[in-house]
């Protein structure tokens, strides 16, 4: 059995995918809370994780739960506005094409935007995903296909509509 | 992990996702070590310093610096031997350790003759850290022999142990085994080696 590895290689092996899990689940503005609530969490825990267990799908179960808290804290608190104030953008340079996808991501119904997220970003096969989810792993996987699906309309108008305006 | 994203115009749809600038990942390690101080969950943090002896990692718990390595002992081991002896929670961060990376840089510029650290024993037992306790009671510039620290260790037959105690010390330099030579005035085997301990006596002599 592999000895478990210090804490801090875990952080550098799979801080990247678990942050990119988290903008598709929760959004640009919330994913950085939700990275560390994961991490800080998965520290705490991590002496009585078994040797040898499937570390990045561990970390992709905690971050799916602090998600939902995130989620469920915000809708506890309601702030209803006209329009979505200005914010700087944390996830690079606006029109670099991160945003769009982030955009179409975040118009998904939950269930399609998570199971994207944790089968295409973090690798987990639909079996773990429909743990995670709740219900079968043929719902997992139609969920995850409908939510491409989507993706592929909802960009695919974006870059429409875009290209009406520069041809205006 | 390996993405198998299946459909490689998936992995092409979802493609501006994958990309983290460093700087982003920087600024949530910082935060999360330091959350994790705060929450007494960090049992290790470490950091690396430059000397004239090559680059030394220095590791702390909460109780104090548990472990200080040459480069030649490779720090990815040193690590992970403290993640299977201490503890894997171990992040690095420098805050921990900034007293030690001061006093540190002192010692090497002449200008400190003590440290001023707590230290945290956990790795050293018996007569091994009798022998450690001992150590920083042999004046800066002096030496003694490994015959004399096993006489104030309460062991005087016990001179090959004191040996060992000085070749597995977890603390060199700051725990001061470079101070003890052989009898006959050679220097006597360093962890860091010969040169190195050659480096430190020369250093205190001057």
């Amino acid at each position: 059995m592999e000895p478990k590895k210090p804490f801090e290689l875990v952080v550098r092996e799979h801080g990247p995918t678990v942050l990119r899990v988290c903008r598709a689940v929760l959004g640009a503005h919330d994913a950085e809370d939700g990275w560390s609530e994961t991490f800080l969490s998965a520290l705490k825990a991590y002496p009585e994780l078994p040797a040898g267990a499937n570390v990045q799908a561990w970390l992709v179960t905690i971050a799916h739960r602090k998600s939902i808290d995130i989620v469920r804290a915000r809708s506890r608190q309601p702030l209803p506005v006209d329009e979505l104030p200005v914010r700087p953008s944390g996830i690079g340079i606006p029109g670099d094409g991160h945003r769009e996808v982030l955009d179409a991501v975040g118009q998904l119904p939950p269930k399609q935007r998570q199971a994207v997220a944790y089968h295409y970003l973090a690798g987990l096969p639909y079996k773990d995903v429909a743990g995670l989810l709740g219900g079968t792993p043929d719902a997992a996987r139609r969920a995850g296909a409908d939510g491409v699906k989507a993706l592929r309309t909802i960009l695919l108008d974006s870059s429409l509509s875009y290209v009406k305006e520069e041809t205006r | 992990m390996t993405v198998d994203h299946h459909e490689p115009d998936v992995s092409e749809l979802l493609a501006p996702l994958d990309s983290v600038e460093p700087a982003v990942m920087q600024r949530l390690h910082d935060r999360l070590a330091t959350a994790a101080a705060q929450q007494h969950t960090l049992d290790i943090a470490y950091r690396t310093v430059d000397s004239p002896i090559g680059k030394l990692l220095l590791a702390a718990t909460e109780r104090g610096i548990v472990r200080v390595a040459f480069e030649v002992e490779n720090h990815d081991a040193v690590l992970q031997l403290l993640a299977e002896k201490l503890s894997p929670r171990i992040l690095f961060s420098t805050s921990r350790l900034d007293p030690a990376a001061r006093e540190l840089d002192e010692y090497f510029s002449g200008t400190r003759h003590r440290f001023d650290l707590p230290l945290d024993f956990s790795l050293s037992r018996g007569f091994r850290l009798s022998v450690l306790e001992h150590l920083p009671q042999i004046a800066y510039g002096h030496t003694e022999s490994y015959a004399q620290v096993a006489l104030a260790a309460g062991s005087p037959g016990a001179v090959r142990a004191v040996g060992t105690a000085c070749a597995t010390n977890p603390l060199p330099v700051i725990v001061p085994c470079h101070r003890v030579v052989k009898s006959d005035g050679s220097f006597g085997n360093y962890l860091g080696g010969t040169e190195a301990k050659r480096t430190l006596l020369a250093l205190e002599a001057a």
